[in-house]
Order: C-alpha cells, then structure tokens, then sequence
C-alpha cells in the first residue's frame, strides 16, 4: 500500500506534534507520510497546493483565516485534498459537520478515530465547495475574509475588504478592486447572502460595498434608456446603474450609510 | 443565613444611600403635607436646615464606629445602630434647640426621634434586603455557575498540549497537569470567600504556564508585580478571566507574537490592574467576553459596592482593561 500523503495545519505546535506521533502509531494500519505542516490558514493555501499532500488534517480555529474557509478555498483546486477537520470545542461547527457528514476529529484526537478518518479519507471524493458554504452558514462561521481564484494549481486570493462591486456576467461574477477585475464561478445570490453586511444590492446583477459609494447621481438617459439613478464609486470612473426596484431599499442605505471602516 | 453583617458604614456607596434616602423621605413627606409646589420647596429648605446638621452627625458617629458595630452579631449590632440614632439624634436636636433656631424645628423631641427611630429601621431593612440579595444565599448559585465558566475550548486544548509532551517531556507534562489540577479547584471552590491578591497572583502564573505551553513564543507577558501588596483583599478570580480574555482575543488571532501586560499596583489607598493585549478589529468578538467582564463587575460591586469599577478601552490599537478597588487588607478575624 502506498503511504497517503498528509498535510497537517494547526497554529498550536504542541498539537501539530501530537498529530505526528499519532500517526507513527498508527503506520501499520493506514501507512502515511506527512508532506507539509503550516501554522495558519493562510499558510496552508500557500503550501499545500504543490505538496502533493491528499488528506489534509485541519484545524478549525487558526489566527489568519480559519479551517473553514481555508477549506472552502481549497475546495477550488483541481486535485483538492481530502479534509479531515479537527476541533477542540465547537459545538455550532460539530453539528453542522454532522449534518453535512463531513469528517472531523475531536481534540484530543485518538488514535482509532484517526485511523478510521484516514482510511475513508484516501478513497473519499473532495467535498464539493457548496458543501463546505452550507457547513460553514451553518456553524454560524463569519463570512470569508477573501475571494479565491485558482491559476493552475495555484490559490490567488482577493480580499473581500478589497472589492468595490461584484457584477454578475452569465456563469461568472467579475469583482472589481481598484487595480484589476477578477472572475470567480461564484452565484451572486449566495454571495449576496454571505457579505449581507458588506455589500447592497443595487441592481438584479450587481452588488456594491457600502463603504466604496462615493454618491448618486440622476443620469437623463440617452435613447430609448429610461431615466435612472447611478452609484458613483471612491476611485474608479465607472457609474453603476441603480434598477428601480432597488432605488427605495438603496436610498434608505444612503441616508443611514454608516462611517467608512 | 446568617452571613447577612451590618452595611459597612464607610463605604462610599452606603453612605451615599444613606443621605439619598433620608433626604427624599423628607422631600417626600414635605410634597405630601404641603399645598403648592412652590410652597413646599421653601419647606423642604427650612426643614433642611433642621434635618442636615441631625443626618450628618449620625453619620459622622456610624462611620466612626462602624468597625467596632460591624463584629457584633447582626441582631445587636442593628439594636446597637438604633440606639446610636436615637442618641444622637436627641443629642443634636437639644443643642439646636439651644441656639434658639425657633420655628425651623416645630417638632416636639419625641416625635424627631419616633421619625429617627422609622427611618433608622426602614435603611436597616433596605440594607438587610440588599445584602441578602446580593450575597450568599441568592448569589452562589449564579456566581458558581458563572465562576466556573472557564473555556471548554481552553480544557480540550490543554489537555491536548500535555499530551503531546507526556512520552517526550515527561516531567514538564506533570507540571502542566498539576498547575491545570490548581486552576479548576479555584474554579470549584467556594465563590463567597474572599482571596489574597498574592494567591491570585499565583493562580495567573499557573493559568499563564498552561497557555504558554500551548501557544510557545506566540504569548509573550510582562508581568509588573512589584508595587503590588500580596495581602490585598478581593473577590476571588477577577483575574485570571481578563487574563484568559486577553490570550483568546489577543494572542490566539495573532499569526505572530503577541504582548500581554499585566500590571498591578497600589497607589494610595487605591488597587489598581491593568490588563493589556494587541485589539484586533477584525476578530469578532464572542458574546462571551462581555459576559466575562459583566460578571466581573457583579462581583466587584457585591464586595465593594460603589468603591471598585472596571473599565475597558482601546489605547493605541491595544485593548486595555482597567479595575480599581479599594485597598483592604485580608483582615484575620474576616472570613465570611
């Protein structure tokens, strides 16, 4: 039998050598080697991509981005890993884990229970991102702190607090920031669920962030366009056109619109 | 039951009590006698005048006996406050009476001292109910479940930190376990006891070695303990949460290390701690740190009434925690 290649993350060095012994103990039943260690979620969306690593032990609370989204990331990959998550006490994400079978591990984690988790895991499909989306909501996660794009079998991350507007383009969502445009295959409802505190809904196909309008302005309308409002945004020239559905609910923003973060 | 003592009469708090309380009653009783607002304000400023000089003395005489009253058993103790009013009372009202202040006192001296005796009882009642409602009985449940409220999160990490040392550092894993065995029997012992600030002291460098083994050179503490007295009096655990709060929103967001300081000093007749840790806006903060921080406050308040507060701010992107209380020494002959 081949060994399975593992990747383990966790911010605690202690529990990192814990997870190391354990799976010395364990290497007659389920032959393993451990390809990668990292100490945040930000360092396991750098590392392991080119580990080669194929089950991932996760930890859920890290400093930096947690093991939730670090998995929702991941998910994204062409060759993503299996993730076994491991929580020391977390009730929200153990009943959301549960109900959308996802493995885990309770800390102090025991030998048997990682044997079983790994052995499923080396045959187990990757879980598919709305999956992990659903878990996530459910665990009352916070919502992501970055967007996610994969280049080969690399993970490029935008962050959230970067994004200006997300505008729905048939299958693909274009996120604007001030230097560039991204597409991430993401639907604008559920986005529009996630960051309900970031971004306002101006428009069937549009999100902005509250903190990126810069102000309104009435366009005339040229041609048979009907005369609309517009959002004008801090540093890009772009206006975006308000629907008359949204006007109402957009407006009551402007008026309470809070101090910029 | 029978923990319910006298009010400590100089407290800041119960004095205060005390001057609201008769004063309103006077306001009160001129509103119900007079016939027009205006009419009665004049009337309370005339019977002012008379009532001042009578509540300030009796205070003057509690304040200064207040120790000695405070070790007789609740029952004399009140008998012995009542007749103290009573003495007092009489005592001011004759000497008034002697620079001839007529018209402003109409009342005979019985009737200043039957008024005397009422509101005498009435505070006592107020003050036992208060107590009651505070204290033992009432309050050790809910202060024992909020005392032992310690982080699951914290338990099954720890644990699991020892056990990654218990093949390979056999020695600093008994270590660790002993200090965790120390931590939960101050978890689990009687809330209502009052604590030295030196076994404080220990219980966070105990708690800090626990969390220091987990998180490494990620948790770095400054301790400033010099101007700190060993045999302050306190409620017990007022510490180790704003401690534990700190490493949870502080040093466990922290992808680097992070600087905690724990400071305690005495300046004056005054305790102060101080309690810092980096802020990070973006962390959501638990609902469970101002549960922390409300349930410090209660049990401030339960033993040094309005004398202790606790303050938290952001200070140059570091969250500061802030509690003064009044220095009182662990008193031998106290152990309520």
């Amino acid at each position: 039998m081949t060994p399975v290649a593992v990747f383990i993350a966790d911010d605690e060095t202690p529990a990192r050598n814990r997870l190391r012994t354990l799976l010395e103990d364990i290497i007659d039943t389920v032959p393993t080697n451990v390809v990668g260690e990292a100490r945040n979620g930000l360092e396991v969306l750098e590392q392991l991509p080119g580990s080669g690593a194929r089950v991932l032990l996760l930890d859920i609370a890290m400093p930096g981005m947690d093991g939730l989204e670090v998995a929702r990331h991941l998910a994204r990959l062409p060759q993503a890993p299996a993730v076994i998550f491991i929580t020391a006490h977390d009730r929200h994400a153990v009943e959301a884990f549960e109900v959308h079978a996802l493995d885990f591990l309770m800390k102090p984690v025991r030998a048997t229970r990682l044997a079983e988790a790994l052995q499923r895991a080396a045959v187990a499909a990757p879980t598919p991102t709305a999956t992990l989306a659903g878990a996530a909501a459910q665990a009352g996660a916070a919502p992501r702190g970055h967007f996610s794009l994969t280049e080969r079998n690399r993970i490029l991350l935008v962050p959230v607090a970067d994004v200006l507007y997300l505008r729905a383009e048939q299958k693909y969502v274009t996120l604007r920031t001030h230097e560039r445009e991204h597409l991430v295959d993401e639907s604008l409802v559920a986005l529009e669920r996630e960051f309900a505190e970031r971004f306002v809904r101006i428009h069937r196909n549009c999100l902005v962030a509250r903190a990126a309008v810069r102000g309104f302005e009435r366009s005339t309308g040229e041609g048979n366009e009907e005369a609309h409002w517009e959002v004008l945004l801090e540093g890009v020239p772009e206006r975006l056109p308000v629907s008359r559905r949204q006007w109402a609910a957009v407006r009551a923003e402007v008026k309470s619109k809070p101090a910029r973060d | 039951m029978d923990t319910v003592a006298l009010p400590d009469f100089r407290n800041l708090g119960v004095i205060a009590r005390v001057l609201v309380a008769v004063n309103a009653l006077a306001f009160a009783a001129v509103l119900a006698a007079g016939p027009d607002l205006g009419g009665s304000l004049d009337r309370f400023v005339r019977v002012a005048v008379s009532l001042e000089p009578v509540l300030l003395a009796n205070v003057v005489v509690l304040v200064l006996l207040s120790p000695l009253l405070r070790r007789l058993p609740y029952a004399w103790g009140a008998l012995c406050v009542l007749a103290l009013v009573l003495l007092c009372t009489g005592l001011v009202h004759a000497g008034l009476g002697a620079v001839q202040l007529d018209g402003v006192i109409p009342r005979g001296r019985a009737h200043v001292l039957l008024l005397a005796a009422l509101m005498t009882g009435g505070l006592l009642g107020y003050f036992h109910l208060f107590a009651r409602a505070h204290s033992p009985a009432l309050a050790q449940a809910r202060l024992q479940a909020l005392q032992s409220r310690i982080r699951p999160h914290f338990l099954f990490n720890s644990l699991n930190a020892v056990l990654s040392l218990v093949r390979s550092d056999p020695r600093r894993a008994e270590r660790a376990l002993q200090d965790l065995a120390d931590l939960f029997r101050t978890l689990m012992s009687d809330a209502g006891r009052l604590a030295r600030l030196a076994d404080e002291i220990v219980l966070l460098e105990r708690y800090a070695s626990i969390e220091q083994l987990r998180l490494g050179e990620r948790l770095r503490i400054t301790w400033a303990l010099d101007a700190a007295p060993d045999d302050a009096a306190m409620p017990p655990l007022v510490l180790q949460p704003l401690l534990e709060n700190a490493v949870y929103h502080g040093v466990e967001p922290a992808t680097g290390p992070a600087d905690i300081l724990v400071e305690v000093e005495l300046r004056g007749t005054r305790l102060r701690v101080r309690i810092e840790n980096p802020h990070w806006p973006d962390h959501v903060p638990h609902a469970g740190n101002r549960m922390a921080l409300e349930n410090i406050r209660e049990r401030l308040t339960l033993f040094f009434d309005a004398e202790a507060h606790i303050e938290t701010r952001i200070e140059r992107g570091r969250y500061c925690t802030l509690i003064e209380m009044p220095y009182r020494p662990v008193a031998p002959e106290k152990t309520a």
